[in-house]
């Protein structure tokens, strides 16, 4: 890894969004370099997966700039915005019941070339092996999270909108996650990460942005946690 | 002459035989119902009227332009299948957003519409469609005659209901269905045109009531009100069947088909109202219906 820049992939700018009357994002900017792992921290409420889902197109009432490798994302319906090489591993994990666990992993369709092989999605996510006949939803929290993330990358997309992976999940999931995502890295996937643990974002990010009612107010170099732990920790408590 | 509980057989074969095809079209009519209602959250009231549209496309292609029974079957689930996309395109699909309600009134509109229409145009008078030479005449089975084109009917029908169920079960654009069913704003930002997914599964469920409405020319006749007397039965073999399976659906269309079939021999006065009161029955002991899952 040099110290040339890496390309801008998106940019973020002024972005509003409502839910109907409520305006949630005020103004929400932020930029994402090509095969960067960037988080969103901050409390509940803060507006985090409203921002993922403005940028997938399943939030429409906005206003502002979305660019995607100098596109314009706003005017486009969310599967168009997939068929760019955006995958979103939503924070509901949105696992199918109707569907087992092989229909649930091919489901997304391949968009572009580059995507991973079964045999190596069951590499990276050895739980999943074995279970294609089961159930989608009869999977255990960290199983449908793994399941969840693997449906993307058998796409080809390479930049993943991923929302609060390791919510609810033992510390021995959390790291195989923090794992794979570490192998998606080196592999040059970029990924925007929402999250609230700070100690899971730490590990794998280069770049924080701190998320306070609908729009940034704060962004730490990853390098730079440790000194300024005190003002992140009084952002992210209750 | 054998007798089973004072009927003779003949009679009984020939009622059962009735009710299975009775049987098929309400498995065929409630299949596409039920998808439609699983899907769009849409409850298809102009269904009859699709039905209706399909036994006069083939109708028409036969009367005006001389065209048989077999590119009739391909006609009418066409026609049918080519004005539900229209209408769900460009009409139904602004009430997705809103209360059910307006699309059930759109669609009941719809229909009155579509049956005014024809009724205008064709009177309300049967319209009789020949049997095709290939499946005229039938067997003789020792205990009852089987017609042939009757024959033919269940087993097209079950031919058609059961390749639907594999295309939904089996498949992988039936799992595009399936998991739109159950998440459309996910599976679309995986990059799947899910209103596109919501017209083509209008239109084929729609074509399929067209498709049965073919199959029925030949034994039912054509008439504008044919689909109107039809639909208010299947909706209550919907409603018994529960939406949780396709399997279910078809399954509880064609036995009750058969049980009023039946009734009509062991109780005429009541056939008109079996499906009613087992409705009633199954609402009051297991309201999701018999295969229903709690949606």
């Amino acid at each position: 890894m040099g110290s040339e820049v890496k390309p801008v992939q998106l940019e973020v700018f002024d972005l509003h969004a409502w839910y109907g009357e409520s305006h949630i994002l005020h103004g929400m900017s932020l930029t994402v370099r090509r095969g960067e792992i960037v988080t969103l921290l901050g409390r509940n409420g803060a507006g985090k997966t409203t921002t993922m889902r403005a940028i997938m197109g399943i939030l429409r009432k906005r206003e502002g700039t979305i660019r995607y490798e100098g596109g314009d994302l706003i005017p486009l319906p969310p599967h168009k915005v997939a068929r760019l090489g955006i995958g979103y591993v939503p924070e509901e994990r949105g696992i199918f019941s109707s569907l087992t666990v092989e229909e649930n992993l091919l489901l997304p369709p391949v968009i572009g070339p580059g995507g991973m092989t079964i045999e190596e999605i069951y590499d990276l996510f050895p739980n999943l092996a074995g279970r294609g006949r089961t159930p989608g939803t009869r999977l255990s929290g960290g199983e449908q999270q793994m399941l969840s993330i693997a449906r993307i990358l058998r796409t080809g997309a390479n930049f993943i909108l991923l929302d609060e992976p390791t919510e609810g999940l033992a510390p021995v999931i959390v790291d195989q996650i923090a794992a794979s995502l570490r192998i998606l890295k080196e592999r040059g996937f970029t990924i925007l990460l929402v999250e609230q643990n700070l100690h899971f974002a730490s590990a794998i990010a280069d770049r924080h942005y701190v998320v306070e009612q609908g729009c940034v107010v704060d962004e730490v170099a990853n390098h730079a946690l440790a000194e300024n732990m005190d003002r992140l920790n009084s952002y992210l408590s209750v | 002459m054998i007798e089973i509980f004072g009927i003779p057989v003949a009679v009984l074969g020939g009622q059962i035989l009735l009710g299975l095809i009775n049987g098929s079209f309400y498995a065929l009519l409630s299949l596409g119902l039920a998808i439609i209602f699983g899907m769009l959250n849409v409850i298809n009231f102009a269904h009859g009227a699709f039905y209706m549209l399909g036994g006069f496309a083939t109708w028409i292609l036969f009367t005006y332009f001389g065209i048989g029974y077999w590119p009739g079957l391909l006609f009418a689930p066409f026609v049918a299948g080519s004005i539900g996309a229209l209408m769900e395109r460009l009409l139904l699909r602004r009430l997705y957003n809103v209360d059910h309600l307006y699309s059930l009134l759109f669609t009941f509109g719809a229909a009155l519409a579509l049956e005014g229409l024809f009724r205008h145009h064709f009177g309300s008078a049967g319209k009789p469609y020949p049997l095709p030479g290939e499946l005229s005449g039938g067997y003789n089975l020792g205990f009852m005659f089987l017609p042939l084109y009757r024959a033919w009917v269940i087993i097209i029908a079950l031919l058609v209901c059961f390749g639907t169920w594999f295309a939904i079960e089996r498949t992988r654009l039936g799992a595009y269905l399936r998991a739109a069913t159950e998440n459309p704003s996910l599976v679309q930002a995986f990059g799947i045109n899910v209103p596109l997914l919501l017209t083509l599964t209008y239109a084929f469920c729609v074509g399929l009531a067209g498709f049965t409405g073919a199959l029925a020319a030949p034994i039912y006749q054509v008439s504008p009100g044919m689909g109107a007397n039809l639909i208010i039965i299947v909706f209550a073999v919907v409603v018994i069947g529960g939406m949780g399976s396709i399997l279910g659906t078809i399954l509880t269309g064609l036995s009750l088909g058969v049980i009023e079939a039946l009734t009509k021999v062991f109780f005429p006065t009541a056939s008109a109202i079996t499906v009613f009161i087992i409705m009633i029955l199954v609402l009051m002991l297991r309201p999701t219906g018999l295969f229903g899952r709690e949606r």
